[in-house]
């Protein structure tokens, strides 16, 4: 079983969650969050005066699903994500242990 | 003898005047930062407490009260005594002197109010209301007296229509000796001190807007002529202020904001204010251009200079009472007017030199008697700052124990 993680600008959001959907991944967990990377932050200007905003808003996005669906949803997520532009995100993939689900106590495939 | 339409007319332009404190409030809430909103919108409202309290049993006859020596107002109408719903002899003798008595404390209460953008986010709450008080006693009253109760400055021919001296350049002055007093917010140019609301300012804006048809309208203190003369123009110096603002902004720095529209309509307004009934719609556009360029330009150096004006009070509305003040020297007319005077441009210099008197007058009045009370207050009332722990936690935890949004 693997988790993925990606960090997608939050406007995308809908159309990974379809993009997902649609190959039959059904479940993830959404947070917002706050970064930068490549992109950095940006300038916003009041009266004359220039900030420089550090942390971007984002969206992170967390699935877990057998390893071997993980090349068929990355595809999925770069799907939906993709804008071309600097700051489309970033996907990680991790490894899970174990899943349990908490009403039946199901564990790992039957769990997920 | 009461005329029943100039009355009308008076009490709905004092309601209107009232409402612009909290639009006011909620002007300046929306550009401090989340943790400072309650603060700066109390510091507007409770003007409306302290300073019609102090109106009533002192300031109104400070103001209007018999002339002494020029200089100020005897104490015959203390509290408010012989102030009935008769009319004044002296004043607006159409309308019951009570309705002109209330309709002028609307302008002593949003007075000291402007002068809260200046020291936003940093000023303790008992002192604030301190000097507030004083001020309008040693200022505004006698300003007020100097040029609309027949006092020195209006023996010399010196016009004012609606405040850009009484109101914009007393309140601007003290704005800046508050800067220089109380010196800049903490982690100035380090910290990002970017507005945590601006739909909130817009907000305020437009009732800061519709007010000041009240406020330049209502100051004709009759329903004629002379009122729709101001009506136009307050709205037409508003519109070209927050057009030329946003134009500047678009040129230089590739987009139009909507803080921009907000602060050029408000420089605007400021700035036609002692103009409004005395000159033409094509005048009153040509001010707002010009306050919008003149007000842009001031709070862009502001910036580069380090000067923590923090919500620009110095820049928008002491800038403005003065350009305004000017260009009634260079644009009043006779023939828009008859109880006016004659400008520059319709051949009379000496009223322009006239109006740059009472500017210098008023403004070096304003500043030097705000920054001996900031500077007595500072020591007298145990600092005006807040400590510097106080001030990160912000205002509204600090100093009232409540947060805008609890969410």
């Amino acid at each position: 079983m693997k988790k993925i993680e990606a960090i997608i600008k939050p406007f995308k959001l809908d159309d990974v969650k379809d993009a997902l959907n649609d190959i039959g991944i059904t479940g993830m967990t959404v947070t917002d969050v706050k970064g930068y990377g490549r992109q950095k932050g940006h300038k916003e200007i009041y009266r004359g005066a220039e900030y420089e905003v550090d942390f971007i808003p984002k969206t992170k996005i967390g699935i877990i699903i057998e390893a071997d669906q993980v090349e068929e949803a990355v595809e999925a997520i770069i799907k939906g994500a993709k804008t071309g532009k600097i700051g489309d995100g970033k996907i990680f993939i991790l490894p899970v242990e174990q899943v349990i689900r908490v009403r039946t106590g199901e564990k790992d495939h039957d769990a997920i | 003898m009461i005329n029943s339409g100039d009355t009308t007319f008076i009490l709905i332009s004092a309601a209107m005047v009232l409402l612009m404190t909290p639009g006011l409030a909620f002007f300046y809430a929306g550009m401090v930062r989340h943790k400072n909103v309650l603060g700066t919108i109390l510091q507007s409202f409770i003007m409306i407490s302290v300073i019609s309290f102090e109106w009533v049993y002192i300031g109104y006859t400070m103001s209007f009260g018999p002339d002494v020596g020029g200089l100020i107002g005897d104490f015959s109408m203390l509290g408010l005594a012989g102030v009935t719903s008769a009319p004044s002899e002296t004043y607006a003798t159409t309308i019951p002197h009570l309705v002109f008595m209330i309709y002028q404390c609307m302008f002593a209460v949003i007075t000291p109010a402007l002068i809260t953008g200046a020291f936003a986010e940093r000023m303790r709450f008992g002192p604030f209301l301190i000097f507030s008080l004083i001020w309008t006693i040693l200022v505004y009253n006698p300003v007020c007296h100097w040029v609309w109760g027949g006092g020195w400055l209006a023996e010399r021919g010196v016009l004012d229509f609606a405040g850009g001296l009484v109101v914009h350049l007393t309140s601007g002055a003290a704005a800046a000796a508050a800067v220089l007093v109380l010196g800049p917010r903490k982690g100035l140019g380090r910290d990002k001190f970017m507005p945590h609301s601006l739909p909130m300012t817009l907000l305020g804006t437009g009732l800061l807007w519709f007010g000041w048809f009240g406020f330049n309208a209502g100051s004709a203190l009759a329903a004629n002529g002379v009122a729709a003369t101001a009506f136009v123009a307050t709205h037409l110096a508003g519109m070209a202020g927050m057009a030329m603002w946003v134009g500047l902004e678009w040129k230089l720095y590739n987009q139009p904001t909507t803080l921009g529209a907000a602060s050029g309509a408000i420089a605007g307004l400021a700035t036609v204010t002692p103009a409004a009934g005395f000159i033409s719609p094509h005048a009153a556009i040509i001010i707002g251009l010009i306050a919008g360029l003149c007000c842009f330009t001031a709070v862009t150096y502001k910036n580069k200079i380090g000067w923590d004006d923090s919500l620009d009070v110095v820049g928008i509305h002491g800038l403005g009472g003065v350009i305004g003040t000017l260009c009634l020297g260079i644009f009043a007319s006779k023939a828009i007017n008859p109880g006016g005077a004659d400008g520059l441009l319709a051949g009379n210099a000496s009223f322009l030199a006239t109006q740059i008197f009472a500017i210098l007058v008023v403004g070096t009045y304003a500043f030097v008697v705000s920054f001996i009370l900031l500077k007595i207050l500072n020591v007298c009332c145990g600092g005006l700052r807040l400590n510097s722990d106080d001030e990160t936690v912000g205002l509204d935890q600090a100093a009232h124990s409540e947060n805008a949004y609890n969410m």
